[in-house]
């Protein structure tokens, strides 16, 4: 299958660096120790901070630490290959291709995150399991439906640089949006600080919105904050976003496969 | 090149290089401003992330936030500071293989010099402005008794709370003479360093906190110097005399990040391609 070899191929690109595959490694644990420090002041004063108490945080943290990478909250990825590829003009050779646009490059991404998932997932989780005292799910049935919710939340992060790519047919340069969209990542899918500690409605709002895909559902689901069915309702959500931003890329690709001009030389 | 010149030469050229780039993005100017207000939003919405913590509890580590807010600024405007001064020093690794490092090397002028003025970023000060606002507020609302001395360490600390980032960035990028991959593992001292101060240190347990104050003197850029202004005796006991210890911390890490950097540059032998 062809986007298979894609993916396999794309886990393999990244695997090559290995040296900063362990300097990433050891900023993530790093970060993941002060983040856990600061999640133990929190929960020590109030022990039943956002309904969950101190083990719920202390894993809360490490997997923040391991889902950086993997949905690539600051970006990244194979999306901003193609970016360069619409800046270069480049990507008049993939729009010649065989392949769909979109299929493709999700297969690339798909791959990359699997490699980052392996490395810069797992080996912080260790870490932090080490140091420690962490949560982890209850039954097989909450490791397979945590491992259904990684790769929505890896797809429904692609479907977002992705249409912040496809910008770049409009404005050659996605640097602006590019910024912004990580911004709202990063405050957005809860890795400075978890959505359940938002006061109010800021704390329904920002559980609606995509970027509680990225972190928040999978990692409920592990915590078994989200259990039978309202662990389906949260991978439903995590699939609907998925399906309508993926929708979205589909849509936006074909026009601006009309609307691109490759400028020569 | 006569050592006795060499300091005023390399600022000389570090500001001549500096003015250039301000010229470069200036042509640009609202692509300048935008991505200026935009340092200022990102790096304000860490500070909302700590007041998001507040809303659930009343204090971090026995710090109200009007102090945690302190102990945030002054971090903030030191890196800040440092990040304006040399933040594109941390490139060094890519530049090793672009080869434009070795373009640096052969020019008349004093090679960290170029290093550190390079793409030099005034939109940096969006997150020093940001730090300083957040620093004012806490400044405001604490009510603090001011004496001559205090007013003076915050000066202090801003410089040598600077000093001491600055030498973190230049050991961060003399190590990329060795792996030119592992450029983000400076990060952990940078920005982590930075995240972990914005904290009061008493969130950590002794040793990290000893760790910090031997090891990598991450304490002295604000923690001591802000026991000090906000009046609270040492909560781990240690001797008051390092709340006035850091031009000490500075000149270590400062001759440090030196040996460090030109043992680098002396052994660095290009890519060869």
């Amino acid at each position: 299958m062809l986007y298979v070899a894609v993916a396999v191929r794309a886990f393999r690109r990244y695997a090559t660096y290995t040296a900063a595959t362990l300097a990433g490694i050891f900023t993530n644990s790093v970060f993941g120790v002060i983040i856990s420090f600061s999640y133990l002041a929190v929960w020590g004063q109030n022990p039943d901070a956002g309904g969950y108490d101190v083990s719920d945080a202390l894993t809360y943290a490490w997997l923040g630490q391991a889902m950086i990478m993997t949905v690539a909250v600051w970006s990244g990825g194979a999306t901003d290959d193609l970016a360069a590829r619409i800046r270069t003009g480049d990507v008049a050779l993939d729009l010649y291709r065989p392949v769909g646009l979109l299929g493709w490059w999700l297969a690339t991404d798909l791959g990359r995150a699997a490699y980052h998932l392996v490395t810069r997932g797992l080996a912080p989780t260790l870490v932090g399991a080490v140091l420690f005292d962490l949560r982890y799910p209850a039954g097989p049935g909450t490791w397979l439906l945590f491992w259904l919710s990684v790769p929505l939340a890896v797809v429904v992060s692609f479907g977002i640089r992705m249409l912040v790519t496809a910008s770049a047919f409009w404005l050659l340069d996605d640097t602006g949006v590019r910024n912004l969209q990580v911004v709202c990542a990063m405050f957005f899918s809860g890795l400075v600080v978890p959505l359940v500690l938002f006061p109010g409605w800021t704390r329904d709002l920002a559980m609606a919105l995509p970027w509680a895909a990225f972190l928040q559902v999978p990692a409920d689901i592990w915590l078994g904050r989200r259990a039978g069915a309202d662990a389906w309702w949260g991978l439903t959500f995590q699939a609907a976003w998925a399906a309508a931003l993926l929708g979205a890329c589909g849509v936006v690709l074909r026009r601006a496969r009309h609307k691109v001009v490759v400028q020569g030389g | 090149m006569a050592e006795a010149s060499a300091l005023p030469d390399a600022l000389r050229a570090y500001g001549l290089l500096a003015r250039t780039w301000v010229r470069v993005s200036m042509t640009y100017r609202t692509s300048f401003v935008i991505l200026t207000i935009a340092q200022f939003v990102v790096t304000g919405l860490d500070f909302l992330a700590i007041v998001i913590m507040f809303a659930n509890i009343d204090a971090l580590g026995g710090f109200s936030l009007a102090e945690v807010a302190f102990l945030y600024g002054g971090a903030g405007v030191c890196l800040g500071l440092a990040d304006l001064i040399l933040g594109n020093i941390e490139h060094l690794g890519s530049k090793i293989r672009l080869g434009t490092f070795d373009a640096m090397m052969i020019r008349p002028v004093p090679l960290y010099a170029q290093v550190c003025a390079d793409e030099f970023a005034l939109r940096r000060l969006g997150r020093i402005a940001q730090a300083t606002a957040v620093l004012a507020w806490s400044i405001v609302t604490l009510d603090l008794e001011w004496t001559p001395a205090k007013a003076a360490m915050v000066g202090y600390l801003v410089v040598f709370g600077t000093a001491i980032f600055l030498a973190i960035f230049t050991l961060g990028a003399a190590f990329q003479f060795w792996t030119q991959d592992a450029s983000e593992a400076a990060n952990a001292f940078t920005y982590g360093g930075n995240t972990l101060a914005q904290f009061p240190l008493t969130i950590y347990p002794a040793e990290m906190v000893k760790a910090l104050t031997f090891l990598v003197p991450i304490a002295f850029v604000n923690w001591y110097p802000s026991l000090y202004i906000l009046g609270r005796p040492d909560p781990f006991g240690l001797p008051e005399a390092f709340q006035f210890a850091a031009p000490v911390a500075a000149l270590a890490l400062g001759l440090l990040a030196t040996v460090a950097w030109r043992t680098g540059v002396r052994r660095y032998r290009s890519t060869g391609s």
